[in-house]
């Protein structure tokens, strides 16, 4: 099988570290200094407090797929720019930065990838590309990959971070929370699992579409996740919110996630439901 | 005649009928012949009326989208449909007045009606939210769409909605858990499914009773991402720079039919739907006639694929070596 022999990419320290430069990082939850080595070890999780730090969709991709076993899919589609759209700056500047600071072309990856020596589907996006927004781009992959999990049967997972649809692509953007829910509507038929994984944050439309559609929604500890930002609620209600509103373990208290899970035993735990249901 | 609420740029028109209202009053109890002078404005007031509205730009397209004199969802229903019946309630926590979802039939047609609706004046408008649902108001409607399934009902729906609401209790009971499940649900379900924006395409809000097999929008209705106050205030960070935001989202009916998102773009009475509301009333039922008797007779094995394939297209990109 060709794509097995495809050999990872060695990664850019800046695809690496969205963990702050330096020798030595303070946990942005207990204080705790930590050294930067270490704190990459532990997948970016605070050793003291638990604290899970933001990783990017390459690091993602290590955590859950076996070593030298993912091949992308559609790594070469980019937004163009259908609304010309222009701000303080045109769009497609913003995009040129973003692929540049990255060395994606788009908010997501996908592909397929052994988890455990099981193939997967796999879909991880990437906050650090335009706040993981979803466009056309980010849209057709998940689609995409919806379709190719269904056709070969394979289990689908999808991790989640976002800040919601990119107003840059004004209502192609709202409408690809209509094209992605076509594609999972199609792949739920096959009784495949579809899973989700909310990272910090997962928001805005991205929550009410893909996200929340998982057969099984797993979440990290902490994770903001929620239709409205707590900035607009805020504006709405005239008043501060409750402590650890919206946060993975206040979902899965109000019943909407399935569990909570670190990041350390996430690969472990996933494999765990995919052998329940599908073996 | 009664003092109405008029918005910058319909001031001179209102000035006009006015004037014209006047006149009759006077023609109507003197002996002084006005009869050819009130033509005359009338045909004035005609030709302005067509000036100013071909020329609006998009904020001000969004501020009669927003007019308060504006029909809503109920305007429609009371005008077009006959034994209509409503239905309340999620069957799980509330009954959600911001959205309104019955049975009824248009001239003979049995449909199943989901619809945001707006409140008229400061109480109403409290009781409605605005027209701002909460997700047991989405629940509502998934669940008369899935009655509309069994029954082999066609789903017309009338989208008229800021935008979800963005409050605590909505967050606490799954907003987004409740949107997203009626996307799915619309993906698939086996009736003709008819989207009609009356007004405020609200984002996430509208969508999640808009997956439909045709969607057609009135002229001066408005479809967006998200609303050109909160994309301004993100951008621009000033929600008074909402007209820029208006203009680079591009949200009008016009620019959607062109960016091939929407079905078809409706005429609405020279002047806007408020200014007449029964011939208003009268476009939207035409429209939903046409369109299902067009869809009746589909089978469902192109109506579902052909709903998925319209979505399926969407979007826009290029191919960059890697
Ligand atoms: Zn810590």
């Amino acid at each position: 099988m060709a794509w097995f022999q495809k050999a990872k990419k060695s990664l850019s320290p800046k695809e690496r570290s969205q963990v702050p430069d330096g020798l030595w990082i303070k946990c942005e939850n207990c204080g705790e200094i930590i050294f930067r080595r270490e704190l990459q070890k532990n997948h970016s999780v605070c050793q003291k407090c638990r604290f899970h730090f933001r990783i990017g969709s390459r690091e993602y991709i290590e955590l859950l797929i076996d070593e030298g076993s993912f091949r992308e899919f559609n790594a070469d589609l980019k937004s163009v720019d259908p609304l010309k759209f222009k701000d303080t700056k045109r769009y497609t500047e913003r995009i040129q930065k973003a692929v540049k600071a990255t060395g994606i072309n788009d908010a997501i990856r996908t592909g397929v990838g052994l988890m455990n020596g099981r193939k997967i589907i796999l879909g991880v996006m990437d906050f650090a590309f335009f706040g993981g927004s979803v466009g056309s781009v980010v849209g057709e992959k998940i689609t995409q990959a919806a379709k190719r999990a269904k056709e070969g049967e394979y289990p689908f997972i999808l991790v989640c971070a976002s800040g919601g649809m990119r107003m840059q692509e004004g209502m192609f953007s709202l409408m690809q929370m209509a094209k992605t829910s076509c594609a999972l509507a199609d792949y739920s038929e096959k009784n495949l699992p579809f899973i989700t994984l909310l990272t910090h944050p997962t928001t805005g439309g991205t929550t009410a579409s893909f996200a929340m559609l998982g057969d099984i929604i797993v979440a990290e500890p902490g994770a903001l996740i929620g239709f409205a930002g707590p900035r607009v609620i805020k504006q709405t209600i005239g008043q501060d919110l409750p402590p650890g509103f919206q946060r993975a373990e206040f979902l899965l208290q109000r019943g909407f996630i399935d569990f909570i899970e670190d990041r350390s035993k996430m690969k472990e735990t996933l494999s765990k439901v995919l052998s329940n249901l599908c073996d | 005649m009664n003092e109405r609420f008029a918005l910058d740029f319909e001031k001179p028109i209102i000035e006009l009928e006015k004037k014209i209202e006047e006149m009759k009053i006077i023609s109507g109890s003197s002996e002084i012949e006005l009869e050819d002078d009130i033509a005359r404005l009338e045909k004035k007031a005609d030709k302005l009326k067509k000036d100013i509205y071909s020329s609006l730009t998009r904020w001000q397209r969004a501020q009669v989208a927003r007019h308060p004199d504006r029909p809503y969802s109920l305007d429609y229903i009371n005008r077009i449909m006959t034994d209509f019946v409503e239905l309340h309630g999620d069957r799980a926590f509330a009954d959600d007045p911001a959205i309104i979802a019955g049975l009824g039939k248009i001239e003979d047609r049995p449909v199943v009606l989901v619809a945001h609706q707006k409140g008229r004046g400061t109480k109403d408008k409290l009781y409605r939210n605005f027209g701002m649902p909460n997700p047991e108001g989405y629940r509502k409607a998934n669940r008369l769409m899935q009655l509309a399934a069994r029954f082999g009902r066609p789903i017309v729906s009338l989208i008229d909605t800021p935008g979800a609401y963005p409050g605590l209790g909505a967050e606490e009971r799954g907003q987004a858990e409740a949107i997203a499940v009626n996307l799915m649900t619309m993906a698939k379900l086996p009736v003709p499914f008819i989207a009609f924006v009356i007004g405020e395409g609200g984002s996430g809000g509208a969508l999640a009773i808009g997956i439909a097999d045709r969607i057609f929008m009135f002229e001066n209705s408005i479809y967006s991402v998200i609303s050109p106050e909160g994309c301004a205030s993100i951008l621009y960070r000033d929600a008074a720079q909402a007209p820029k935001a208006a203009e680079a989202m591009k949200i009008t009916a016009g620019d959607l039919h062109k960016l091939g998102l929407v079905d078809e773009v409706i005429e609405e009475p020279l002047g806007g739907a408020h200014r007449d509301p029964d011939a208003a009333a009268e476009a939207v039922k035409m429209t939903l006639i046409a369109a299902l008797d067009e869809l009746k007779n589909k089978p469902l094995d192109s109506l579902i694929p052909e709903r998925q394939e319209k979505y399926f297209r969407i979007g826009q990109w290029e191919q960059v070596k890697t």
